[in-house]
Parts: structure tokens; sequence; C-alpha cells
């Protein structure tokens, strides 16, 4: 039978047996050297691992893709409707503040950019970082559907250039393994 | 002037290095195997005691605040420069400082999401 190839020093994919829906399992192969056996590989199925992991990446990274600019948008919104701030006399500011933090738009915002952070991170913990941060830039098109069917903006022929651009390199980068590294443990 | 340029890479190489810090600690934390809120959480919970996590918020804090000066005294333009430059520093940290290796498929791709902000940010 012959090896696919080691993911991580769990993950393996016996290519003989199944691929990987995702990426068919041919980009699987990235370590050099295999160390580990049959009997290592444990009863999960490899290839099913293997279809996980992407499938987790794109999850967490569609949630920061919606989270995100939804939470700045909430922000933006409320602080907006505060007005200019006046920073002086102290009591103005304390009443700005309660303004703001007194609307349910605020800590729908917060709880957004947490929602966003959150998937970073545990996206951090599934996939490379050279992997996430450019495949987060489809943030950029959430941004201008949000602008167009939300807000009803007008948005400009160079700006779905640029839109069109994003997603063609995000296709490129999800034609890549998601990790390229190991765990440590 | 100085101090603009002093800023400005202080928001690139700051606030790049404190994600790629985060992406540190989370490679030491373990992948997230099931989404299951106690999943999530103890996974969480893990990755706060790691110490690359604190340097790592702790940069993204200092970039946050270098960002609102230099925005105090200079218009949005310089945004273009700073965010096409750190995709290539977050690629090259991914190289050097987590180890990860990108294919040449990759650095197109990159590219091409650099090259599609810059028109997305100068189209605004």
């Amino acid at each position: 039978m012959e090896r696919g190839g080691v993911l991580s020093g769990r993950l393996h994919l016996n290519t003989s047996v199944s691929l990987c829906r995702v990426c068919s399992g041919a980009r699987l192969c990235q370590r050099r050297s295999c160390t580990m056996n049959e009997a290592q590989l444990g009863s999960v199925a490899p290839a099913q691992m293997h279809t996980r992991l992407h499938l987790k990446t794109y999850f967490l990274i569609a949630v920061m893709v919606v989270a995100g600019p939804i939470g700045n948008l909430l922000i933006a919104k409320a602080m907006k409707q505060t007005g200019p701030i006046k920073y002086w006399p102290p009591s103005d500011l304390l009443h700005v503040f309660l303004h703001v933090f007194g609307s349910f738009t605020i800590w729908a915002g917060i709880a957004c950019l947490i929602t966003f952070i959150v998937a970073f991170m545990l996206a951090l913990s599934v996939a490379d970082y050279s992997y996430v941060q450019p495949a987060a830039a489809l943030g950029y098109v959430m941004i201008a559907l949000l602008g167009v069917f939300v807000l009803g903006e007008k948005v400009s022929p160079l700006h779905w250039a640029g839109i069109a651009i994003i997603c063609l390199g995000v296709s490129f980068i999800r034609g890549t393994h998601p990790r390229t590294t190991e765990n440590p443990d | 002037m100085t101090l603009e340029y002093i800023l400005f890479a202080l928001i690139i190489v700051v606030g790049t290095g404190g994600e790629l810090c985060l992406g540190r600690a989370m490679k030491q934390t373990g992948e997230l195997e099931k989404f299951s809120p106690s999943a999530v959480i103890t996974l969480l919970g893990r990755a706060l005691r790691v110490k690359w996590i604190w340097i790592g918020v702790a940069m993204m804090a200092t970039a946050f605040f270098s960002l609102l000066l230099l925005l105090s005294f200079e218009d949005v333009s310089f945004v273009v420069p700073v965010t096409a430059l750190s995709y290539l520093v977050g690629a090259l940290g991914g190289i050097f400082f987590l180890g990860e290796r990108v294919s040449w498929q990759r650095w197109i791709g990159i590219a091409l999401v650099c090259v599609g902000v810059t028109l997305v940010v100068i189209s605004r």
C-alpha cells in the first residue's frame, strides 16, 4: 500500500484506502519523512480527519468574515448615534459614556467582535497563520455586500474589481493545505 | 515626519507580530477537535496560560493605539500601504516565526489578496 503522507503526528493519509473529499488528499504529502507505521495510525479514518480539518477551517473563517464587519458596523452605528463628543466638563463625557453603553447596538457590536476574535484564535489552532490571514480578507467582500444590501450604498467598479481579485486570491490559497506545521505534542 | 514613519512601522510590524504571537500560542495549545461549547472553553482556557497570547495581546493593543495616534494627525491615505504590507509581513512571519511552509500557490494567492485589498481601500 502506498503511503500518502503525514498531516500532523496523528493524521495520516493512506492514499490507497480513501481520499479527502475536499482536496483529494493530493496535497497532504508535505512532511519529508514519515516515521509512523500502520499500527500507529489509529482507528479514525485519516481521510475523514483530513476532510474535517478543511471543514473546520472553512467554518471558522466564515464566522470571522461575517462577525468582524458586522461588529465594526454596529459599533460605528452606536458611536454615531451620540453625535459629536464633548470632553469637558467631565459630567458631559459621563453622559456620552452612559448613552453609548446603554444602547443595545454597542453590546451587539462587542459580542460580534468577541465572536470574531474567538473564531480567529480557534482558526489559528487548526490552520496556518499564512492561510487564515489572507483568507480573512473575504471580510472586505462582506463589507461591500453589507454596504449595498443593508446601507444602500453605491459601490464603484474599481471596488468590485478589487473584490473579484480578493476572491481569486483566496481561491488560490484555498488550494493549498491549511496546515503545514505539526502539533508539538 | 520621522514620528510618522516610526508609527507606520509599529502598526505593520507590531500589529501583524501580535497576530503571529497569537498563532504561536494557538499552535502550542493544540487543535480544536470538535465544536462543542465545553471543547471551545477548555481550549481557550488552555490558550490563556500560554505566555505568547499575552505578548500578542499587548502588541496588538500597542498597534491599535499607534493607529489612533497616527489617525489624529494624518489622513487615511496611509492605510493603503499598511494593509498591503501586513499580508507580506504576515506571510514572512508565518515562515520564519511559525515554521509554516508557504508554497508558490499560496504566495500567488497572497499577492492577489494584496492587490485586491489595495484596490478596495483606494476606491473608497
